[in-house]
C-alpha cells in the first residue's frame, strides 16, 4: 500500500523532539487536506448563520471536522440546536475507544492525561499507532500540530471569502473528506486481520444507515474490532 | 451571530473534550490487558471502513449512490496503486466535480 503515510518508526530508542518532527511531516499532506476540508465548513457556516469569528472559533475549540460538518448540516437542514449537539457528541463519540487505545501510551496525573487526549484527530492517532498496543505520543502531538494549524487557516479563508469560492459541491468537494479517510484505512490494512475488521466494520456501518442517527453507524462500526479477541482465542486454545 | 449558535460552538466544544479525554482519565498510566492489544489494532480500520463508506455512500439517513461515490471509488484505485494522499483527494475531487457538470 504505496498510499500509506509514513508510519512512526517503532524504535524506542527515538527522542521525543525526533518523535515530534517525524509527526509533523507525517502529518503535512493531512494539514493541507484538513485546509481544504476546513474550507468547506467555513463556507457552509456562514451559510445557516455563523458570522465568520465563530466558525472560527468553532474550528478553534472543538476542532473536529465530523461533528463540525454534522452540526452544519442539522443547523442548515432546520434541525435545533439540541440535535445539532447531539449529532456531534454522535460523530465524535468514535474517539472514545480511541481514547481507551491510547490511554496506557500517555503518562502523568489525571488532568495531564485528559489534555494529551485532547489531541486526538483521526488521523495522528491512525499512524501514531505503533501496532503492538502502543501509540507514540510525541508523533501524534507533532502530526495534529501542523493539521490544527491548517484547520483554523481553512476555516478562516472559508469564513471570509466564501462568496469567492462559491458552491462546494459544484466543485467536488464533499469527495474530499471520504477520500481522506480512505487514505488513512488503506495505511491501516497492514494484515488479513485488518482486512476483515474492516470489512466488517463497513457493513455494520452500511447496516445501520438507515435506522440510526447520523454517528451512531461508526461507533457500532468499532466493534468489527472484536475479532482481534476471537482470533487471539483461537490461537491461545 | 446568535446567542443560540453561540451556545452550539461552547456545547460542541465541552462535549468533544469530555469524550476525548475520558479515555485517558479513565484507563490512562497502566497497561491494559494483553487480551486487549488485538481489539485495539484493529479499531483504526473498523472505525475508518465506517467513515468512508457512511460519507461516500449515504445521504440524509439512507444508502446513496452518486457522482462522490465515484470520485472517491476511482481515488481508491489511485491509492492502492500507489497514488499518495493528495493526488487521491484530487482524483476524488475533479471525478465528482465533473460528473457533476455533466449531469
Amino acid at each position: 500500500m504505496a498510499a500509506a503515510p509514513e508510519p512512526p518508526p517503532s524504535d524506542a530508542a527515538r527522542t521525543p523532539r525526533a518523535s515530534f518532527r517525524a509527526g509533523l511531516r507525517a502529518g503535512v499532506p493531512f494539514a493541507i487536506v484538513g485546509f481544504v476540508l476546513s474550507l468547506s465548513f467555513g463556507v457552509l457556516a456562514r451559510e445557516v448563520g455563523f458570522s465568520a469569528i465563530g466558525a472560527i472559533v468553532m474550528s478553534a475549540i472543538v476542532f473536529a471536522g465530523s461533528a463540525q460538518f454534522a452540526v452544519v448540516s442539522i443547523l442548515g437542514g432546520g434541525g435545533g440546536v439540541g440535535a445539532a449537539v447531539a449529532a456531534a457528541a454522535l460523530m465524535n463519540s468514535r474517539f472514545l475507544p480511541m481514547g481507551v487505545a491510547l490511554a496506557p501510551s500517555l503518562p502523568g496525573r489525571w488532568p495531564r492525561r485528559a489534555a494529551q487526549g485532547q489531541t486526538v484527530v483521526d488521523s495522528s492517532w491512525a499512524m501514531s499507532n505503533l501496532g503492538d498496543g502502543r501509540f507514540d505520543r510525541h508523533f501524534l502531538f507533532g502530526a495534529t500540530s501542523v493539521q490544527y494549524a491548517t484547520w483554523l487557516g481553512g476555516t478562516a479563508t472559508g469564513a471570509l471569502g466564501g462568496a469567492i469560492i462559491g458552491d462546494i459541491d459544484a466543485l467536488g468537494l464533499d469527495a474530499v473528506y471520504p477520500a481522506f479517510f480512505l487514505a488513512l484505512l488503506l495505511a491501516e490494512l497492514r494484515d488479513r486481520r485488518a482486512l476483515v475488521a474492516a470489512v466488517a466494520g463497513a457493513l455494520i456501518a452500511l447496516l445501520l444507515v438507515p435506522f440510526t442517527p447520523a454517528g451512531i453507524p461508526v461507533l457500532a462500526a468499532s466493534a468489527a474490532a472484536l475479532i482481534g479477541l476471537a482470533r487471539r482465542r483461537e490461537a491461545a486454545s | 451571530m446568535s446567542a443560540e449558535l453561540w451556545g452550539v460552538v461552547v456545547a460542541c466544544a465541552v462535549v468533544t473534550a469530555v469524550i476525548k479525554g475520558a479515555g485517558p482519565v479513565a484507563f490512562g498510566g497502566r497497561a491494559l490487558p494483553a487480551w486487549s492489544v488485538g481489539v485495539i489494532g484493529l479499531t483504526a480500520p473498523a472505525l475508518l471502513a465506517a467513515l468512508v463508506v457512511t460519507s461516500a455512500l449515504s445521504e440524509d439517513g439512507r444508502l446513496a449512490a452518486g457522482p462522490q461515490t465515484a470520485g472517491v471509488a476511482l481515488a481508491g484505485i489511485v491509492l492502492v496503486r500507489g497514488g499518495s494522499v493528495l493526488t487521491g483527494v484530487v482524483v476524488a475531487v475533479a471525478v465528482t466535480a465533473g460528473l457533476r457538470a455533466l449531469v
